[in-house]
């Protein structure tokens, strides 16, 4: 197996784009990855996309994006492993690569949201259909379920889930990129709009449209192009049963946990030599269940890491320097390839005002579901 | 999503009689039945019906629904743990939302749970109701 490299990445503007339809979003943010890494083919692609069939009715976008793109007949596939897909398509890039199969291969992710559909049944997909969703269950619904129990056993209030959405709208507030540019107050959080209780309005991520992209080469091929590398350590996945209510344990994600002990088994580290990470903050109460299953606080104390600085940009162990899924937006199929590109440009020390300081190794989490699959990348600088 | 009566009527069994099946080597419940035992791997079961009576895991209100379950919000909906350890997602009817708490036991009715519009299928399955 070859050791693989990241050598260029790109994403659109998170937001409302009603101008752009989804095969426009998946093209821009293509075409700044590849500029970015200065390849002037790729030999195959995978593009992480939840539901473009709900979405906007078109499936089969494998071959639309290619076709869209310019490089058919090259293959072309979509990935899907909810709002995880876009690691996943990370995954099948890197063993492409790693095989030998390909030298460079482009992993993308995509979702369109904004085109009138109702969301909230549509991630609803993601929980199980016939023993979640039949009863009326809703996404921000299973992760309040959660939120309570790990209030009930380690005592989190509602100011520390508060606490995380500030500091992810501080961080985003400095990411040209990310949907809300704006800081928000504790209050902010603690006085809007009760969605499912104790979540509010702004302890959950947003409705999105974005894509984001990736060129992926062997490492020993890296030096060849322009784009900067940044090496991959690690790639690990994991499964969990679907329904929320199968798992032992209610106040946690397990999945993360599973998947982050491989990953640091692969990487040959712990948890305190990770300089940064972006995790899967699709509610406020998942950034904190990831702070202690990333091993950075134990369990318990991930509502606290938040609310004493431990996780701000200046922090000891700085979480979501992009604003998150929170602030950044979170274009579900897109999200991982999003997370990865933050850690690349804080890598390369590209990341501007949001820079976090002698950022030499950085982690990638991405979840689908309530937990049912997860995934978690691991990155150095070279 | 729209149902089909094929797909309705197979999912009796389980949101009208609540019909689970037991594993004839670990004794492990599954709900629904599945054809592999998610604890010990054996493929021989046996049919049961679930415990009505059970406790209140964690729970939440949901003041934002999907759009079919729009005329019912805001409403509860929690994980119950069944006396015969198996665990549930039901909505909890019946009861204000200050009477709830993690730990309360509950009772399994039967109950509408949705329905297509106007004009289309009703559907029913299970909830639960606090014990006094």
């Amino acid at each position: 197996m070859r050791e693989v490299a990241i050598i260029g990445v790109g994403m659109t503007r998170f937001g409302e784009l009603w101008n752009q339809s989804l095969r426009d979003i998946f093209v821009e943010a293509a075409l700044k990855a590849i500029d970015d890494a200065g390849v002037d083919h790729i030999d195959s692609m995978y593009v992480g996309s939840m539901s473009p069939g709900l979405y906007v009715g078109q499936e089969h976008i494998g071959s639309m994006l290619a076709d869209y793109l310019g490089v058919a007949p090259i293959p072309s596939s979509r990935v899907e492993s909810a709002c995880a897909s876009g690691s996943v398509a990370l995954r099948q890039a890197i063993f492409e690569v790693a095989s030998g199969y390909s030298d460079i291969v482009l992993a993308g992710g995509v979702e369109k949201m904004n085109d009138g559909q109702d969301t909230s049944y549509i991630l609803a997909t993601a929980a199980d259909q016939e023993y979640e969703a039949y009863f009326g269950v809703t996404f921000p619904g299973l992760y309040a379920m959660i939120a309570r129990a790990h209030m009930h056993r380690y005592g989190t209030t509602s100011e520390q889930l508060a606490a995380v959405a500030v500091k992810n709208h501080a961080n985003g507030y400095l990411n040209p990129d990310a949907q809300f540019q704006m800081k928000i107050t504790k209050e902010t959080v603690l006085n809007s709009t009760m969605v499912a209780d104790p979540l509010h309005l702004f302890d959950c991520s947003p409705v999105t449209d974005g894509g984001a992209a990736a060129i992926v080469v062997p490492l020993e091929m890296a030096g060849k192009f322009k784009g900067h590398p940044v090496k991959i350590l690690a790639t690990a996945q994991s499964s969990d049963t679907i329904a929320l209510h199968s798992r032992s344990d209610l106040s946690t994600v397990p999945a993360i946990g599973i998947a982050a002990e491989k990953a640091y088994k692969m990487a040959g580290l712990t948890p305190d030599k990770i300089d940064l990470a972006e995790v899967h903050d699709c509610f406020t109460i998942a950034e904190i269940c990831a702070t202690e299953e990333l091993g950075f606080v134990e369990k318990g104390k991930g509502g606290e890491a938040a609310e004493s600085g431990m996780t701000a940009l200046d922090g000891k162990i700085p979480i979501n320097s992009s604003g998150g899924l929170k602030s950044k937006g979170h274009p579900v199929g897109a999200t991982g390839i999003a997370q990865i590109a933050e850690i690349v440009h804080q890598l390369r020390g590209e990341a501007g005002d949001r820079q976090v300081k002698n950022a030499r190794i950085g982690l990638t989490q991405n979840m689908g579901g309530s937990g049912g699959s997860c995934t978690i990348h691991i990155l150095e600088a070279m | 999503m729209k149902s089909i009566i094929p797909r309705y009527t197979r999912e009796i069994p389980q949101r009208a009689r609540l019909e689970a099946a037991k594993c004839t080597k670990c004794g492990h419940i599954e709900f629904p039945p599945r054809l592999v035992c998610s604890k010990c791997g054996n493929r021989e079961f046996e049919p049961v019906t679930l415990q009505k009576t059970g406790t209140l895991l964690t729970y939440t209100i949901i003041y934002t629904p999907s759009e079919n379950f729009s005329m019912q919000a805001p409403y509860a909906l929690g994980i119950v743990e069944l006396d015969d350890g198996v665990r549930l997602t039901t909505q909890i009817v019946d009861a204000a939302f200050d009477e709830l708490e993690i730990g309360k036991r509950v009772e399994i009715v039967f109950r509408r749970v949705q329905e297509e519009g106007h004009a289309g299928i009703l559907e029913y399955g299970y909830k639960a109701v606090l014990l006094n």
